[in-house]
């Protein structure tokens, strides 16, 4: 086994070093906020994300949460992903993120979709980390919902 | 000349029962595993043990010679499976000195004997309600014992296994019972200092676990079994880490109940035991209900087997229950008290080789006094699953997570925690690989 494609120095470096990290208050007047919180049962990993919208574009999406450095390091490229982008935009990230890590490696990663998101191509190789990646991923879109933008979160398993 | 005496009461250990080591290992055909280009080191013994050869062959065996079900059949192949199936019964009773093979139920694993139990409770706590609003003339046949309801209490504790807490947690929810729990000192042992308050004239049952899959420490149940005698509640005791690593003896421990999974002591998965005194399990009313279970059955009602069968409705893990039996045989040729004894100087040697480590944190007792050789720790602040990968990565298996203990780890701040857990096939080199490892861990995340 290669640990190196699992624990990528992008995947490391998030992780010590994490983006926008801590749950924040919306600062424009007319977005709504939506939050979700999520645990992994298997090894209680959990992380709350809030969305902070007016329906056209994400203002904000902050998180906290405790956990792996796969899970943590993924709420951080998820900031950094979707923070300021469209929500029609946000999504199609999403699903090319959600797509990677369901790829059993099989799936090359589009760098212009998913910056640092690239290089949890590794992790998807790993199929008993999958869920420490997708864990922020799926609380951001149980997020978006409550604030009214995106599709039912239920149509991922994670 | 002078001699040096040793002074009298000094324990020398030469009277201790050994074994080799190496040969045992050869007996286990996985340990010659490589994973990802090292040897195996399965540190992972108290989530699922390995299985010898000796298991394996009549697991095998059974199926390729004597394959037929069980107390149904008059054929040879039906008698032969009987015979296989009831003299497992006998090896276990008498691994766990029990005055009677009839004592010993066999279940899927530890959780199905403990939810046994809850449900015979919550059955006859149901029968005697509908019992006294239909006909109040008429006896409900419900044992005192069994029958719970608002006001009653169930104790448990807050090192149990979430086997041990969930069935309870549903028992109480179900009758109106109060569920109340022993909590767990900074040391990681049993805080009894509020016994005598927790475990009163109201408690009906003390369920506890024997020895503590996350945290290693082995309970002294003494006490805990006066207390409980005097109330005249009943006590059942998980003993799923302890059967596997210690000699167990039932009318030693004066328990009511003991449970134990036959996948951690080198038998297969798929069963487990419920022991339980005669005369208690003769007052349960039955929970799973079909065939086997049964004396007489009309359309209009159904009269029951006395136990075990009362309690093993439908086709048991017949081969299953054969391979335990298998196991048990091995275990009784090495020695409990010879396996004991090689985890204990495991478990001092991994206790001081962890210690060395920088920043590595052990939860539990720390020193090799009431405890058994599973390990839980934390390596600074990396994540355990991290932790689990890095070794994992160098052939080092442990497991990483809650350990189905959450409430341990939250008693001790920890979202999850990293758990080494030794056999009787460990050795102080897979030890010091899980050392090396660590530095490995500590390289990657320093």
């Amino acid at each position: 086994m290669q640990l190196e494609s699992l624990y990528q120095e992008i995947i490391l470096d998030h992780y010590k070093h994490p983006h926008g990290r801590g749950l924040r208050d919306a600062t424009e007047p007319d977005d709504r906020v939506g939050e979700a919180h999520h645990v992994n049962p298997t090894c209680g990993d959990e992380v709350t994300v809030r969305v902070a919208t007016d329906g056209e574009v994400l203002h904000d999406v902050s998180y906290d949460g405790m956990g792996c450095s796969i899970s943590q390091a993924s709420a951080s490229v998820l900031h950094e992903l979707l923070t300021g982008r469209d929500t029609a935009e946000a999504y199609r990230v999403h699903e090319a993120f959600v797509a990677l890590l369901s790829g059993r490696g099989q799936v090359t990663p589009d760098e212009e979709v998913l910056g640092d998101g690239v290089a949890f191509e590794g992790v998807a190789r790993y199929p008993a980390r999958v869920k420490c990646a997708l864990l922020p991923w799926m609380a951001f879109k149980d997020a978006a919902a409550r604030a009214g933008v995106g599709a039912s979160p239920s149509e991922v398993k994670a | 000349m002078t001699t040096i005496a040793i002074p009298s009461g000094m324990p020398q250990y030469d009277d201790v029962p050994r074994y080799d080591v190496a040969a045992v290992r050869a007996d286990f055909p996985i340990l010659d595993r490589e994973i990802n280009g090292h040897p195996l080191v399965y540190l992972d013994s108290a989530n699922t043990s390995h299985k010898p050869r000796q298991v394996l062959d009549v697991l095998r065996e059974h199926y390729e010679r004597h394959n037929a079900n069980v107390s149904r059949s008059v054929h040879t192949l039906g008698t032969e499976a009987t015979e296989a199936y009831e003299a497992a019964r006998g090896k276990v009773a008498t691994f766990v000195n029990a005055p009677s093979a009839d004592e010993v139920v066999f279940t899927k694993n530890s959780t199905e004997a403990i939810n046994l139990v809850a449900y015979a409770f919550s059955n006859a706590s149901l029968r005697s309600a509908a019992a006294a609003s239909s006909a109040p003339s008429r006896a409900s046949g419900t044992d005192e014992r069994f029958r719970l309801g608002p006001g009653d209490e169930i104790v448990i504790s807050e090192m149990e296994h979430h086997s041990n807490i969930v069935p309870w947690q549903l028992l109480a929810e179900r009758t109106g019972a109060t569920l109340r729990w022993f909590p767990v000192t900074d040391n990681g042992r049993l805080d009894e200092s509020g016994l005598a308050d927790l475990v009163n004239e109201r408690t009906k049952i003390v369920s506890l676990v024997h020895m503590s899959n996350i945290l290693g420490t082995v309970n002294a149940t003494a006490r805990i079994t006066a207390r409980v005698r005097e109330v005249g509640a009943l006590l059942l005791l998980d003993c799923s880490q302890s059967v596997p690593h210690m000699p167990i003896d039932v009318v030693d421990l004066d328990a009511d109940f003991i449970v134990f999974t036959g996948h951690k002591m080198c038998g297969p998965t798929g069963i487990g035991v419920l022991w339980g005194r005669a005369e208690l399990l003769a007052a349960m009313p039955p929970v799973l209900g079909g065939g086997s279970m049964i004396e007489t059955v009309s359309m209009g009602g159904s009269t029951f087997a006395a136990p075990p069968a009362r309690f093993e409705a439908g086709t048991p893990p017949i081969a299953e229950a054969v391979a335990l039996g298998a196991a048990v045989d091995y275990l009784t040729g090495l020695g409990m008290r010879a396996i004991q004894w090689h985890e204990k100087q495991l478990t001092a040697y991994a206790l001081d080789a962890l210690g060395s480590v920088p920043g590595l944190r052990i939860f539990g007792p720390e020193v090799p006094v009431g405890r058994g050789g599973t390990i839980s720790f934390a390596l600074a602040d990396v994540h355990p699953h991290d932790v689990g990968q890095v070794l994992d990565s160098l052939g080092v298996q442990v497991r990483v997570g809650h350990h189905c203990a959450r409430p341990v780890c939250t008693r001790f701040g920890v979202p999850a925690m990293t758990r080494a857990s030794f056999y009787l096939y460990t050795t102080t080199d897979e030890i010091d690989a899980l050392v090396a490892g660590l530095e490995q861990v500590r390289k990657v995340f320093g």
